[in-house]
């Protein structure tokens, strides 16, 4: 299946169950109108659904919504499959409010945020989009940071401070206590890389978790980045292994050649399996607290029942902020902890490729 | 099928749950034992966790594809 598009099935998914039991409760409402029960109906139907706003905000977009009607308008790169040509916009010329367009634009429509062709032609969107704005922002954040922490160093006569102070326990604890501890004696040459990795996904965590403009974005909560890195990872590990880690796989030694059978296809099944679960776990965790996040605060409007009840705005906002503090904090934990364990995990498995095995009895 | 899917999410939570539960348990132990050590155990630790984890998020992922 396309990983790349894997949150919009997924939304879509979400979205066509939704629709189904919202045809589903219009007919229920229609009997229950027949039997002269109005006030029910009209109570229910503006009762507030928390679903597609929190899908809304996880998901990637076409435009970069900041506050009420203002968005950043991004720029649009649609190949059209079915006419082999490119199609070049800003997403401001659909003018969209909340997502929806307004316009539409040579034959294209947005909808849901997301641009789609309106005759049904199958397209690849190459946009800059609302994730893809985040990643660039993180990798810029991130190259400032390393090149002014790297000046400092000219002159290293004096006591680090400021930025530096934070960052240089950090290289020290990538570069010693994950590289150095679990990869072994030649260690240095993916200090780089892991370094890269680390910060990399710590910064595109951090992001994520500011709830206004810059950040926001659920970069790291997608699969289509997830799956690069965790492609760049499997690639580091497996183009650099030792000729004793594809002994192991392809013929382990001290093992009876018909259990091979039964073993080498598990081995090579594994080779894959460890960059899946390093996409899917970075993944699922930061989509999860993102969820959380959203959902504790779709709390202050399922009370409120939608901003007409003040009494139930008001007892959903006295649940819902010492809880938001707790989580948010939790996923600030979170967002070291999955960069940490994904550095870790990759070196782990550079570690077991490089080993290198002398004897066997 | 909905119904079927989240109890399998709820499942796989359950586990993932009881998993990582032994883990900081037995961990706690050994850092209570030998003090000294909390560093390693604490790193190991964390690596045993999220490869429970790794297999609960798995199932968690297949039963929203079910779905």
């Amino acid at each position: 299946m396309n990983f790349k598009h894997f949150i919009s099935i997924l939304t879509l998914l979400v979205s066509l169950s939704i629709n189904a039991t919202e045809n589903h409760t219009d007919t229920m409402h229609a009997a229950t109108a027949a039997n002269n029960q109005e006030s029910e109906h009209t109570d229910e139907n503006k009762a507030f659904d928390p679903v597609p706003t929190i899908m809304h905000h996880v998901q990637d977009a076409n435009e970069f919504h900041i506050l009420g009607a203002i968005s950043m308008p991004l720029p649009v790169i649609i190949y059209n499959k079915t006419k082999g040509s490119f199609f070049t916009t800003m997403s401001s010329a659909f003018h969209p409010h909340h997502g929806e367009g307004h316009l539409e634009v040579e034959g294209y429509k947005m909808e849901h945020a997301r641009i789609h062709s309106i005759n049904g032609d199958e397209i690849i969107d190459f946009s800059i989009t609302k994730n893809v704005f985040g990643m660039l922002l993180g990798m810029i954040i991130v190259f400032i940071i390393m090149f002014v922490i790297k000046g400092k160093y000219n002159t290293i006569d004096k006591a680090p401070k400021g930025m530096q102070g934070v960052i240089e326990p950090l290289i020290q604890f990538v570069a010693h206590d994950i590289a150095r501890d679990n990869i072994g004696k030649n260690y240095f040459k993916f200090v780089p890389f892991l370094m890269s990795v680390f910060f990399f996904i710590l910064i595109n965590n951090l992001l994520g978790l500011l709830p206004f403009f810059p950040g926001g974005a659920n970069v790291t909560g997608n699969t289509g980045f997830t799956l690069v890195l965790a492609l760049c990872s499997f690639i580091m590990i497996n183009i650099f292994a030792k000729k004793d880690y594809w002994g192991h796989i392809f013929n382990m030694p001290g093992v009876p050649k018909a259990v091979l059978i039964l073993l080498t296809p598990l081995e090579i099944v594994g080779l894959f399996i460890k960059p899946v679960a390093l996409m899917l776990r970075l993944f699922g965790n930061i989509l999860g607290g993102h969820i959380t996040i959203l959902s504790i605060a779709s709390l202050v409007f399922i009370l409120g029942s939608a901003g007409k009840s003040l009494g139930g705005s008001l007892a959903g906002g006295v649940i819902a902020i010492p809880l938001l503090i707790f989580v948010n904090a939790m996923e600030l934990f979170v967002a070291f902890l999955q960069a940490y364990v994904f550095t870790l995990l990759t070196s782990i498995f550079i570690g077991i490729a490089q080993e290198e095995h002398h004897a066997h009895h | 099928m909905t119904g079927l899917a989240a109890l399998g999410c709820g499942l796989a939570a359950l586990g993932a749950g009881i998993g990582i539960g032994n883990i900081g348990g037995k961990a706690m132990e050994g850092i209570a034992r030998q003090p000294e050590a909390s560093g390693e155990i604490r790193g190991a630790m964390i690596i045993v966790a999220a490869l429970v984890e790794g297999a609960a998020l798995i199932a968690i992922i297949v039963s929203f594809l079910c779905k």
